[in-house]
């Protein structure tokens, strides 16, 4: 007896392979319906409820929202003590998001070119482990090691090296009583928590660009410089954009590290947080947390016009 | 007259892989040198060794009688054309060809007007303002040849160039290659696992085995007369004949070599060579009719026309007396 020319069909799965086969869309529309209707309603009704806040604005006295459009309380944000959050934040983003770039390049590029086997799974596991304990935890931990009673401090004094953490400690803006109290403190914070989501996406920008491209590159007469420069940078643009994004944003948002280490001078994070809750502003902390959807797409709009995402 | 590229035992070894293993090579100025071997012969180390992205784990190599060993890739004034061409994704075709240009420092006026002198030698000049990802294998593959072009190298690497087109581009390929080549009057040094393309393209060729030269010579000479039995089966699939064979034909006590087009199918029967046909292999303009014939297989090309003989049929081979190359090595 010789086998069927077509096997005969097993049931439901057969059945369903059928369906798909014959109506290839279909699969895709019931894989991509719940996030799409997850994305459309949850995140950009509450994005669009957030926008219409923002134009409303409270009544002085009563304190009460008034549910009329005006640009009043976006006009509130241009005043100096609004304004001055704005700018901090603003400066310490792009402080922390270029500290995190330069700190991530050389690990990523490591890890991308040159780790193999055993040593690219410690490379993940020594980027993700410290993701894997608590955010708190780790702010705590760092307050204790700036602290005037902290490590370094120990370390400097053991080493008789205190005239530096001293004079790093007496510059002007930056510097304070102690790191953990000191703009310097909220800074090196950020970056630490913030590094992974940078080494990430660079590493696996990094990892894209052939080896062969490098050594064309060589071969044409280009120094590493100009390799590093006019070949490897480029390919890469699009990763450290990508992680510069997340450096970038979370330090906008973030309220909680600002207030625990640092001069507690205000971040945006930390205005909406206080305008929502305690002041009962709901209009002004719309209108903050504005700013840094802006801020995100005028940026990413200058990397697109820069040619960043050319080599995508 | 000094050599282009000159290799003095030179060795290449990785962990205990001995990917090149005592090399002695001389490539004359202005030849189309082919490097022709199977896949891990070591040829393509060698290219890597001569453009410096390889450094020899012992030996001497030189370019132009200048030793090499201190001088990084980006000083050697030598281009390659990769395998997979490595184009800059992200930049146009013309900032393509005109990188070598850019990074020696050239104005950006007078590099553009050498990559589009380039670009119209490869008959691309239309192409200027596309991104690689826009072109053809075939495009690329000329795109990636002016690009080393432009910096007029002392030589030119070919890794397998033309490994990843079709057929008929392949051949016009070749054509074009070699035809630039002459007019340039660039020493080439071309790799690849193609006798085909080796024979009919190079002055002279290496034939790499193992990490060692199998032999070297004009594709007559390793054609004709191959140095041993790997040259003889690599090159052309040689009949090859053990000594006992080789005597019994009239030759010395020798390993020898039959090449498959000079021989001719004759009734069984008088013939010193002669078996049951054990294959058959249609070729388009001929058909390969295999014998297990005394000693070993034999296999002679018939042009297409000829009667066939029936698998299982004995029939008997005749050649010209000088057809019989006896080598010197095994």
């Amino acid at each position: 007896m010789t086998a069927p020319a077509i096997l005969p069909e097993r049931g439901l799965a057969d059945r369903l392979t059928a369906l798909f086969w014959r109506k290839p869309n279909l699969l895709l529309i019931l894989l991509i319906a719940p996030p799409l209707i997850w994305l459309g309603v949850i995140y950009l009704g509450s994005l669009a409820a957030l926008l219409l806040q923002s134009f409303y604005s409270i009544d002085e006295f009563s304190g009460v929202v008034k549910e009329e459009f005006t640009l009043k309380t976006y006009a509130e944000l241009l005043r100096p003590s609004n304004f001055d959050i704005i700018l901090r934040t603003l400066v310490m983003s792009l402080a922390v998001t270029l500290a995190c770039a330069v700190i991530a390049f050389p690990i990523a590029y490591y890890a991308a070119r040159f780790a193999r086997g055993r040593w690219k799974a410690v490379f993940y596991l020594g980027i993700l482990l410290p993701l894997w304990s608590s955010y708190l935890v780790k702010v705590y931990a760092w307050k204790m090691i700036l602290s005037k009673e902290g490590i370094i401090s120990w370390a400097a004094d053991a080493t008789h090296t205190g005239f530096i953490l001293n004079g790093v400690l007496a510059l002007p803006v930056i510097g304070g009583n102690s790191l953990s109290t000191s703009y310097l403190g909220t800074f090196m914070v950020f970056v630490y928590v913030w590094l992974p989501y940078m080494i990430l996406p660079m590493q696996a920008a990094l990892e894209r660009v052939p080896t062969t491209m490098l050594e064309a590159s060589a071969d044409l007469g280009a120094t590493r410089a100009q390799t590093f420069r006019t070949v490897i940078l480029p390919l890469a643009l699009p990763g450290i954009i990508a992680g510069s994004i997340f450096t970038f944003s979370l330090t906008m948002g973030d309220y909680i590290i600002p207030r625990i280490i640092g001069t507690s001078a205000r971040s945006i994070g930390m205005a909406v947080s206080e305008f929502q809750g305690t002041a009962g502003n709901l209009p002004l902390a719309a209108a903050f947390a504005v700013v840094p959807i802006v801020i995100m797409l005028i940026y990413l709009a200058l990397a697109k016009r820069a040619g960043a995402f050319d080599a995508l | 007259m000094t050599a282009a590229v000159t290799f003095d035992n030179v060795t290449r070894h990785f962990g205990s892989v001995r990917a090149v293993d005592g090399v002695d090579l001389k490539i004359a100025e202005g030849s189309f040198f082919a490097m022709l071997g199977p896949s891990g012969s070591g040829k393509t180390t060698c290219l890597r060794l001569i453009s410096g992205f390889e450094q020899p784990t012992g030996g001497a190599i030189r370019i132009f009688g200048e030793d090499v060993s201190a001088i990084p890739p980006n000083r050697r004034n030598v281009n390659t054309v990769f395998q997979d061409y490595a184009l800059f994704p992200h930049l146009n075709v013309r900032d393509n060809v005109a990188y070598g240009l850019m990074v020696k420092g050239m104005a950006k006026a007078a590099r553009y007007a050498k990559a589009e002198e380039m670009l119209n030698l490869v008959k691309l000049d239309a192409y200027g303002d596309r991104k690689p990802g826009q072109l053809s294998g075939g495009q690329r593959q000329r795109v990636a040849l002016a690009r080393a072009l432009v910096n007029e190298p002392r030589v030119l690497l070919l890794d397998e160039p033309l490994g990843a087109l079709d057929l008929k581009l392949r051949e016009a390929m070749q054509d074009e290659l070699k035809a630039l080549q002459q007019r340039l009057g660039i020493t080439f040094v071309f790799v690849t696992h193609d006798q085909h393309e080796a024979l009919s393209m190079a002055d002279s060729l290496a034939i790499f085995n193992e990490g060692r030269i199998a032999q070297i010579g004009t594709p007559e000479d390793v054609y004709a007369r191959p140095a041993n039995r790997f040259v003889a089966d690599f090159v052309g699939s040689s009949n090859v004949l053990p000594p006992e064979v080789t005597r019994a034909l009239g030759g010395p006590a020798a390993w020898s070599s039959l090449r498959p087009e000079a021989l001719q199918v004759a009734p069984a029967g008088g013939t010193a060579l002669a078996g049951p046909v054990t294959g058959l292999r249609y070729l388009g303009a001929g058909t390969r009719i295999t014998i297990a014939g005394p000693g070993a297989d034999i296999s002679v090309i018939v042009p297409a026309g000829t009667a066939l003989p029936q698998m299982g049929e004995t029939i008997g081979l005749t050649f010209a007396p000088g057809a019989l190359h006896v080598m010197e090595h095994a």
